[in-house]
């Protein structure tokens, strides 16, 4: 097992760009994901550190190593892709004991191993099945296990579960968070999926157009979004984002009020100062609470039953900007009601209208939940 | 809009029991979900009320007349289905008149435009009027294929699945507009899916469907907090309800016939065990930002059984950590696997 380092790596194709400069490092054990949408550059950047794209600048280290221009046949890596490529006219074991065969592993050796790997993934009583009779999870199982087998130092996964429904999507994330835990292999996994990177992760990097806009733990990118591009990627549903306004002189550091439609509220006191006057407060749908006596007025647009929580979408008094809030069921709202809104002050976050970065705040000081 | 009415209704194809006995009344202006997998029986009941099919057995009724043996032109109803299906080379304005233009209808071509301006305002897409069909988005043009559907207020609107071909972001924007245009013209609506999220927060009521049979019919609410049976309380809630048997909780009481206890992940509380094994430890730790789910691994003497348990991020606890339970507003079902009532 390795640790993966990426320096300054770049990528364009003619005059597209789609990986710029990115750098980061992941650690040796590390389950990391690359989240965000398509055409991010995150299957790019998967590709370059397998070799199977060649950077157009930067540097790819594994263990220490620089594999920059290496082949991808002499990384020890090993790749999964969203399309289990398995040998149909071979059963699981001679699939799964494929990789190990073409490195000349032979014999007992080859038999203990391949075991071992179906061991760990539980599928030693498919060992003599044909993969054509199989079921798409036990066919991702087994691409897996071919995976596994050869011991890489690192594994390298594009949308392994893409193909999945939902459900089992859902419980082969636990199969293979539980595998990253019995392994302690080096991971960089690629989704689009937000509930997945959440889900498995020890870090996520949320990249958009080719850079990574944060690389942090799930908690830390859910409870403090660098960016209003992060916040809105990450939740279900989604951070609302709110236009707000301070003085026209903008905020100083320790400014601790915003404007929201006429309405001051409490957010936690700034570090920096920015120019204004226009903001972006952001509010995860759990931190807005529904209040007949606060000032900020809003009326209902819909409910939505989720059984204990519903979701309840409302329109503020300019009749534009709308916002999610997450309360409990029994709470009585119907469409069209008018109410109040309190934002928990605590957990706001303040972005720059012009390029969408969070203003450093109280929220970034200590602990995430209190 | 009207009601509409299904009696002992049965359908079988080949070897195949599509319908069992299926009995459900929806009453004007009602959204009634029929939620189930795959092969329930969903499609084959939309089917039936569209008159696309003929009941073995039983009686079909719309706005009190009897319609089984009807032709689909001869009911008064629409159907939405997964992929839009619109005219690609006619414009969204054109898609919304066709079918007002029927000549059954007889209607002038300015109350025609008008009919057609109205719903497309409701479903926010007139200034996509002029517009090429094909030019729109996913989500506009499953907007235009339901205004389509809406349009001619029929006596009853079916959809089947119509938000699935779509992405997550655009589906959870869609189920918010369409309640809201169900609302605003009190079309009766009966609409088909899978998703149990679409089921809870459009339906009315929801009808669970098993292998042909409707086993529970009733609001969301009931659903989700009296299921009927395992079944059932299974559809609803995500992550699963989770599913123990009696003999692992002797301490936790419960009526006499209890096999299994249910608990949804947000009945249960989680606390470190002091000094003893406790019920079981920590498994995984899943991060949803504004909660965990904490997975505990329950040993029952060679039985594992995994329990999923809503616990704050603040919680303070760690993969391999011993813990106790707590059961709050437990369920209780029969070796039958029908729900008693504590």
């Amino acid at each position: 097992m390795a640790e993966i380092r990426v320096e300054k790596l770049r990528k364009a194709f003619g005059d597209f760009v789609a990986v710029r400069d990115s750098t980061f490092t992941v650690a040796d054990g590390e389950f990391v994901c690359l989240l965000g949408p398509s055409g991010c550059g995150k299957t790019t950047t998967l590709r370059m550190i397998a070799g199977l794209e060649l950077p157009t600048g930067g540097r790819i280290l594994l263990g220490g190593e620089d594999v920059t221009m290496q082949r991808a046949s002499l990384r020890d890596i090993a790749f999964v892709f969203q399309l289990f490529a398995l040998y149909p006219h071979l059963n699981v074991r001679a699939n799964i004991a494929f990789p190990l065969q073409c490195q000349g592993v032979r014999g007992a050796e080859l038999a203990r191993r391949v075991e071992q790997a179906a061991a760990t993934l539980r599928i030693t009583h498919l060992l003599d099945a044909r993969v054509s009779g199989l079921s798409s999870g036990d066919r991702q199982r087994v691409a897996l296990g071919r995976a596994i087998v050869r011991e890489p130092k690192a594994f390298l996964m594009d949308e392994p579960l893409g193909a999945l429904d939902a459900e089992f999507r859902h419980l082969m994330c636990g199969e293979l968070r539980a595998l990253h835990d019995r392994l302690r292999a080096t991971t960089v996994y690629v989704t689009h999926d937000q509930s997945e990177a959440m889900t498995m992760a020890d870090r996520i990097a949320v990249m958009n157009l080719g850079t990574i806009e944060q690389l942090a733990s799930p908690q830390e990118i859910y409870d403090r979004p660098a960016t209003t591009f992060v916040a809105e990627f990450i939740g279900s549903p989604p951070m609302n984002l709110l236009p707000c306004a301070a003085g026209a002189d903008g905020l100083r550091p320790g400014a601790d009020r915003v404007r929201v439609g006429g309405v001051e509220l409490a957010m936690p006191a700034l570090a920096e100062g920015a120019a204004g006057p226009e903001f972006v407060l952001g509010v995860r749908p759990e931190h807005v609470e529904l209040a007949d006596d606060a000032p900020l007025r809003a009326s209902v647009y819909g409910t939505e039953y989720l059984g204990t929580l519903q979701v309840v979408t409302l329109t503020l008094a300019d009749g534009r900007t709308t916002l999610r809030a997450r309360v409990r069921s029994e709470l009585p709202v119907r469409a069209g009601d008018q109410v109040g809104l309190r934002l928990a002050p605590g957990r706001l976050s303040l972005f720059s209208r012009a390029d969408g970065r969070a203003l450093r705040s109280a929220l970034h000081d200590g602990a995430a939940h209190g | 809009m009207a009601e509409f009415r299904l009696d002992g209704v049965s359908k079988r194809f080949g070897a195949v029991q599509a319908l069992r006995d299926l009995t459900l009344h929806a009453a004007d202006g009602e959204f009634v979900v029929l939620l189930g997998p795959t092969g329930a029986g969903k499609t084959t009941t939309l089917r039936l009320l569209a008159g696309l099919e003929r009941a073995d057995t039983g009686h079909v009724t719309i706005g009190g007349a009897d319609v089984t043996s009807l032709s689909p032109a001869g009911r008064d109803v629409t159907f939405v289905f997964q992929q839009y299906s619109l005219y690609p080379h006619l414009t969204v304005r054109d898609n919304l008149a066709f079918p007002l233009r029927s000549p059954a209808r007889r209607w002038d071509a300015a109350r025609i435009d008008a009919k057609v301006r109205e719903v497309a305002a409701l479903l926010r897409i007139d200034d996509k009027l002029d517009n090429k069909a094909t030019r729109l988005s996913g989500g506009q043009m499953q907007r235009v294929a339901i205004g389509r559907a809406l349009v001619r207020a029929p006596q009853v609107a079916l959809m089947d699945e119509p938000l699935s071909s779509l992405d997550a972001k655009l589906r959870g924007e869609l189920r918010v507009e369409l309640k809201r245009i169900q609302r605003e013209l009190g079309t009766t609506i009966l609409y088909v899916t899978h998703d149990q999220t679409e089921a809870m927060t459009l339906a009315t009521r929801i009808g669970v469907l098993d292998q042909g049979r409707l086993v529970q019919v009733g609001t969301p609410r009931d659903i989700y907090e009296r299921p009927a049976s395992v079944y059932v309380a299974t559809r609803l809630g995500s992550p699963a309800i989770n599913l123990l048997p009696r003999a692992l909780l002797p301490r936790l009481a419960a009526p006499e016939a209890t096999a299994t206890i249910g608990a949804r992940t947000e009945h249960l509380r989680v606390r470190r065990a002091a000094g003893g094994a406790g019920i079981g430890r920590v498994r995984w730790i899943e991060h949803l930002g504004d909660a965990n789910h904490l997975h505990l691994r329950v040993a029952d003497g060679g039985d594992e059984h995994d329990l999923v348990i809503l616990t704050d991020p603040g919680a303070g606890l760690v993969v391999g950590d011993a813990v106790e339970v707590d059961f709050v507003a437990p369920l209780f079902f029969g070796a039958d696997g029908r729900r008693i009532e504590a």
